[in-house]
């Protein structure tokens, strides 16, 4: 497979590995934060701690949609999939996220329309299909996925189609980075940006995090080869004192970003000003609301939501975790009462939630059986 | 016998879709609420019964069949239950000989749709030489069911040779893979239609028995284990074993054939391909010394020509599987949790 099978070439691999070795100042330890869930994701897929000198720690960041989107969100959204006209169509990652009433796929076997969806854009072709019911698009993720939302929004209006809606709970990465830099307890000496999200915003909205906080960022891909080189980066900034903004994932990633995909956002969304993050807690400007002019397809504004939010359990340490201060299984519930196939936390519910890929690929459930 | 693991409780309050997909809540569902009640030992659950009736060595089995769509590129819903069936069977060590066939239709099905599977399943099951000897209709309300279920129980004799036992399995055994995985898995969800993806895949079903009897006429003694990594895929059947055997199943993840179809389309959905279903494709696990000989003479048996060595057994501080990359790093790979879900954001 191109652009895949280049990046986990065992030999390259294992001499970019070996550089790593030789260039870490052995009585340093050097804290990074791959940010995105992909990341994450990749990591543990491919077992890259074993690759790394002992001296390099990898934190789990926030930029994991479904690990951070809060319980009272979920419940909003699947309040609505109780009227009997509506359909309620999510991404696979939403389904096995839990409402105080269970996760869409629980809701779902309980007789509940809901269905999965590859892309928003099924979801205004099934509303076509369905024109006496409401369907309703429950929208989540960064700015990878807010710019398909948004040419879907731009495409119902052009279409007229009455019967479709987004509840949308799309997110901003650099708010999330910005309140992580700047909690009292942050330990990280530089990021691995993330590679998705970047191929929509470009590499220099980054700036600010070297610029203002003297931290390196490298805009890193998702292949075994991709995240060693992109580790090599860092560390050799960090031994040289620098702070820049520096993109290894050129090959898809313009510096720039993609403008159509950023005018369609802009077209249809504006920022909220403030939005709750599990885990975080509320970040001003961190998220993405639909603008007036699509008010019509709006779920927020057609639909009356509760609105309530749901504090999650106090034992669960996700906030912790997501900022670096604990490792997952330092948790109390890690393993016991929080795995993958009941998660309590945020961090367990997405395979690139820090303690799901943790869980999944590191630790074997044993005490939880 | 005597295991290593300790048995699975149920908690649920209710069934969910989750308990039907094969992974750690099927097997949740089966140990903590099922078992129990039918079975007095705590024995290593497998895919069909043996039962002696005199000197007769029996195995007995049943399977049911869900699923959509009825017809997919490489099969449909009847040849799925025959095949299906007939590989418990082959993979308890049993010659197939009879099958006993259950429709449950759906009133307002479509009589020229269930003729077609009709006759597949007797195309099927002649090419696989087994009888289908009985059975029984149902039809439920319009909307209480998908089209068409159709539940399979047969009946195998116990080939003389085969001496299939989890507990002799030893360190350092072998773990032999058929063929290339994934194909029914991803071939079913592109042909739900739901995912704008198209590849030239299709599903791998096809009866086993004519790949493993070879296999038991010369070296019963030592094939010790064997399964078709069905729902699930190959980690949650390897998942299986190590718990029932306490060991560590190694792998080498290049020793594991996967098409390039079905690779791409896992890397577009976030799945992995071991997690993900076949239907003619069996696993098994083989004495160290006689492991290439295995090997070689499965070489040389039609269909069986793509099969390798993927692993041996380890014994390591906790039961699991991992897999060795090529490039020297290894992961656990767990059971499937719920069904897989593809990945978009």
């Amino acid at each position: 497979m191109r652009y895949v099978d280049e990046f986990r070439n065992p030999q390259l691999i294992e001499k970019a590995s070996r550089e790593l070795h030789a260039i870490v100042e052995p009585d340093r330890v050097y804290r990074f934060m791959e940010v995105c869930g992909g990341h994450t994701f990749s990591i543990f897929r491919f077992g890259i701690q074993h690759l790394l000198p002992p001296n390099i720690e990898l934190i789990h960041g926030p930029g994991c949609p479904v690990c951070v989107l809060p319980m009272g969100r979920m419940d909003d959204g699947l309040h609505l999939a109780d009227e009997p006209d509506v359909i309620f169509t999510a991404f696979g990652d939403v389904m096995r996220i839990p409402g105080s009433r269970g996760t869409p796929l629980e809701l779902k076997a309980k007789g509940r329309d809901i269905r999965m969806v590859y892309s928003p854009l099924d979801a205004l072709r099934l509303a076509q299909k369905e024109p006496e019911r409401k369907v309703v698009f429950f929208a989540i993720g960064f700015e990878t996925t807010a710019p398909s939302t948004a040419l879907t929004l731009i495409k119902a209006r052009e279409l007229e189609v009455k019967n479709f809606f987004v509840l949308s709970n799309h997110v901003l990465i650099l708010p999330a980075m910005r309140a992580i830099l700047e909690s009292p307890d942050m330990r990280i000496d530089g990021f691995l940006g993330p590679g998705h999200v970047s191929t929509v915003i470009g590499v220099r909205p980054y700036e600010f995090v070297a610029k203002h906080y003297g931290r390196p960022v490298v805009v890193a891909g998702f292949e075994p080869l991709d995240l060693l080189q992109s580790l090599i980066m860092l560390v050799k900034q960090v031994n040289a004192g620098s702070a820049r903004v520096e993109n290894q994932y050129s090959r898809v990633v313009p510096w720039e970003g993609n403008e159509r995909a950023l005018a369609a956002m802009a077209e249809v969304f504006e920022v909220r000003p403030f939005f709750e993050w599990r885990g975080l807690g509320f970040i001003s400007q961190s998220a993405l609301k639909i603008k007036h002019e699509f008010a019509p397809w709006d779920a927020e504004v057609h639909f009356t939501l509760a609105g309530l939010r749901v504090t999650d359990p106090k034992a669960a340490q996700c906030g912790e975790v997501l900022k670096g201060v604990l490792k997952p299984h330092q948790c109390k519930l890690f393993g016991r009462e929080c795995t993958p196939e009941r998660p309590v936390g945020a961090l367990m519910v997405s395979s690139e939630g820090a303690c799901a890929a943790y869980y999944q690929y590191t630790w074997q459930g044993a005490a939880g059986e | 016998m005597v295991m290593s693991r300790r048995r699975a409780v149920f908690q649920d309050a209710s069934i969910e879709l989750a308990h039907g997909s094969g992974g750690k809540a099927t097997r949740k569902l089966i140990e903590g609420l099922i078992a129990p009640y039918f079975f007095k030992e705590d024995a290593a659950l497998t895919d069909s019964a043996t039962l002696s009736v005199g000197d007769l060595r029996l195995a007995l089995t049943a399977d049911s069949f869900v699923v959509h769509p009825l017809r997919f590129p490489g099969g449909s819903i009847g040849e799925l239950a025959v095949n299906g069936t007939i590989n418990d069977l082959a993979m308890g060590g049993a010659e197939p000989q009879a099958l006993l066939v259950t429709f449950i239709l759906e009133a307002g099905m479509d009589t020229k749709v269930l003729q077609e599977e009709i006759a597949t399943m007797a195309a099927t099951a002649e090419k696989a030489g087994v009888a289908i000897v009985g059975g029984d209709t149902k039809v439920v309300e319009h909307g209480k069911g998908d089209g068409l279920y159709i539940t399979t129980a047969g009946l195998g004799m116990v080939h003389p040779h085969a001496n299939l036992n989890p507990l002799s399995i030893k360190e350092g055994d072998r773990v032999i893979l058929s063929g290339p995985i994934g194909d029914h898995g991803i071939t079913i969800l592109l042909a739900r239609g739901e995912i704008d993806l198209q590849a030239s895949i299709a599903s791998d079903t096809r009866p086993l028995w004519p790949l493993v009897k070879p296999l038991f006429d010369v070296y019963g003694e030592a094939i010790r284990w064997m399964r078709d990594p069905t729902r699930g895929g190959v980690a949650t059947a390897l998942n299986e074993l190590a718990r029932d055997t306490g060991l560590t199943v190694m792998l080498e993840e290049a020793a594991i054939a996967v098409r390039k179809e079905v690779r791409g389309a896992c890397e577009l959905l976030g799945l992995d391909p071991l997690h993900i279903a076949n239907e003619g494709q069996f696993l098994a696990v083989v004495s160290a010394e006689s492991a290439e000989d295995v090997l070689s003479l499965l070489h040389r048996t039609p269909g069986g020509e793509e099969a390798r060595i993927i692993g041996s057994l380890k014994r390591a501080s906790r039961p699991g599987v991992l897999v060795r990359s090529d490039y020297g790093s290894t992961r656990i790979i767990d059971m499937l949790v719920g069904d897989p879900l593809p990945r978009i954001c």
